[in-house]
């Protein structure tokens, strides 16, 4: 793999950058790998990366129908952070973080990650209570979180609407400096060509249609277009197609696949340095560096897999956004799309086996899966390697939902959901 | 933006006047102290997420407030049919 850096860039200007490697191959799959994994988005090229790197297993395809990173990974308001409220939550997402902190040096590409911080806004008295309460559940865990007061907000958002004639006040917030965004695009680019690097084929354009079984393990997956593929084990990283893969396999998931939509305004200059979360009037907002704003919505109340959301969702978040930013109710709306989520009953991810051998699933991820993309790939890699859970992974086992061990983060962390 | 038709009002309404409940057609166990923890799980939390027809509950919640079923691809996102509560969906995905 060329190592890219200032000095490349300067080398290649000479060859006015025509002589670039390719940043990863674009390979025919073999008929056995020892691990397949089915989804190339951005937690799946994770896993198959840290497969690589840490458990040295490089015999590994992954299989996406589309191309990479082109589903979730490149539809989400790309916010990382990891002020989630209970331990088994807080730990999954502190490690991601964690990674996050040193991943473009690791991946030698520039993911663009920022940590610029997140606000999530308390708007009643309850909102303020549920967030002294996560701060101080946040700073026993060792994460870097603080409660501040409406002059504390005014002053990290000076724009904001924090008087209080507005129909919602703000009240407070929570704070977490580490929090931040990351490229989204560049996350899955990165990912994948490190992984292509040690070995991993990365097969695009390749959708599984069947998962073969003998019995009651699966032993490979047929694809529409190379027919059978074997493998010793398979992960399933296919965030809203979940239930239609596990549905191959003959077993049901306890997760519901809704659109979850974002848009972005036309560029504007810097005005917003940080990103601003709120549940009670539920939007978020932050800027990307290209200038747009970036604004999430709250999923659409039925099941869909259309990729598009519905219009009331779009009126009512950019309602809260003017809400909060009365100074951006003349800004205009350049695009706006649709990921499908697939969301469990708790809010949790699901890391796991199944009641199939060999076949695992890394799904349930809802409306927050992109802050995880490394810790995600990490632990699930762990898992993948050894056939069994990781020690961060074991709460989010799919069993849970059968013997009522739930890791409750509905509506308690500041989830926007 | 979904133009539903409300089986008791008998008349087309806009989405926002309604709420979407999630899978209908659920039956709560007959005998739940025999249930095994299995059973419970699946009534409480696995429903039915299919890619194409799926029966919804859903509610009338700025209108008569009255609880119906609707038939609905989940891909194209038609409506297939709307029918009251204890009636059979005449639109299945074996039909």
């Amino acid at each position: 793999m060329q190592k890219y850096s200032g000095f490349g860039l300067l080398k290649h200007a000479l060859s006015h950058h025509e002589n670039w490697q390719r940043v990863w191959r674009n390979p025919k799959p073999k008929k056995h790998y020892d691990v397949i994994i089915v989804g190339g988005g951005g937690h799946g090229l994770a896993t198959a990366y840290y497969l690589a790197k840490v458990h040295k297993v490089t015999n590994v395809a992954v299989i996406e129908k589309g191309y990479l990173g082109g589903g979730n990974t490149a539809r989400n308001t790309t916010i990382v952070r990891s002020n989630y409220l209970w331990d088994e939550a807080a730990f999954l997402y502190e490690h991601a973080m964690k990674l996050w902190e040193g991943l473009a040096q690791d991946l030698n590409y520039n993911l663009m990650f920022s940590q610029r911080g997140v606000l999530n806004l308390g708007h009643t008295l309850q909102d303020m209570r549920d967030i002294e309460r996560r701060v101080n559940a946040n700073r026993l865990n060792g994460i870097d979180s603080v409660a501040l007061d409406t002059a504390g907000v005014q002053k990290i958002v000076p724009i904001m609407d924090c008087t209080s004639r507005a129909r919602y006040p703000i009240l407070g917030a929570s704070w977490q400096p580490r929090a931040g965004v990351a490229r989204h695009d560049a996350v899955a680019w990165g990912f994948a060509r490190a992984a292509d690097a040690l070995g991993v084929d990365l097969i695009q354009q390749c959708e599984v249609d069947d998962i073969l079984m003998q019995n009651g393990n699966a032993v490979g997956v047929n694809t529409k277009q190379y027919g059978e593929i074997h493998a010793d084990r398979i992960g399933c990283v296919v965030a809203g197609n979940s239930g239609v893969v596990a549905k191959m396999a003959g077993f049901e998931l306890p997760v519901e696949s809704h659109p979850l939509q974002a848009l972005v305004s036309e560029p504007i200059r810097p005005i917003l340095d940080t990103v601003v979360m709120s549940n009670q009037v539920h939007g978020y907002i932050s800027q990307s560096d290209k200038g747009d704003l970036v604004i999430g919505a709250g999923i659409d109340g039925y099941n869909g897999y259309g990729q598009r959301g519905s219009y009331p969702t779009i009126e009512h978040t950019l309602q809260a956004i003017v809400e909060m930013f009365p100074i951006f109710s003349r800004v205009r709306m350049n695009r706006q799309w649709g990921g499908i989520v697939d969301t469990t009953p708790d809010a949790c991810p699901i890391i796991s086996d199944t009641p199939i051998g060999n076949l695992f699933f890394n799904c349930g991820w809802g409306t927050g899966g992109f802050k995880a993309t490394p810790g995600s790939g990490h632990v699930f890699a762990e898992t993948l390697a050894k056939g069994e859970a990781n020690a961060l992974a074991k709460p989010f086992s799919m069993f849970r939902f059968h013997n009522g061990a739930l890791v409750d983060e509905h509506g308690a962390a500041g989830v926007a959901h | 933006m979904f133009y539903i038709h409300c089986p008791y009002c008998d008349e087309h309404r806009e989405e926002e006047e309604f709420h979407a409940k999630g899978q209908a057609h659920i039956a709560r166990p007959l005998d739940p102290d025999a249930c095994t923890d299995e059973e419970w799980g699946n009534f409480l939390y696995f429903r039915a997420n299919p890619r194409g027809i799926h029966h919804e509950l859903w509610v009338h919640a700025a209108g008569c407030r009255k609880f119906f079923n609707i038939t609905r691809d989940t891909q194209t996102y038609a409506i297939l049919e709307t029918y009251r509560l204890g009636e059979q969906p005449s639109v299945t995905s074996q039909s």
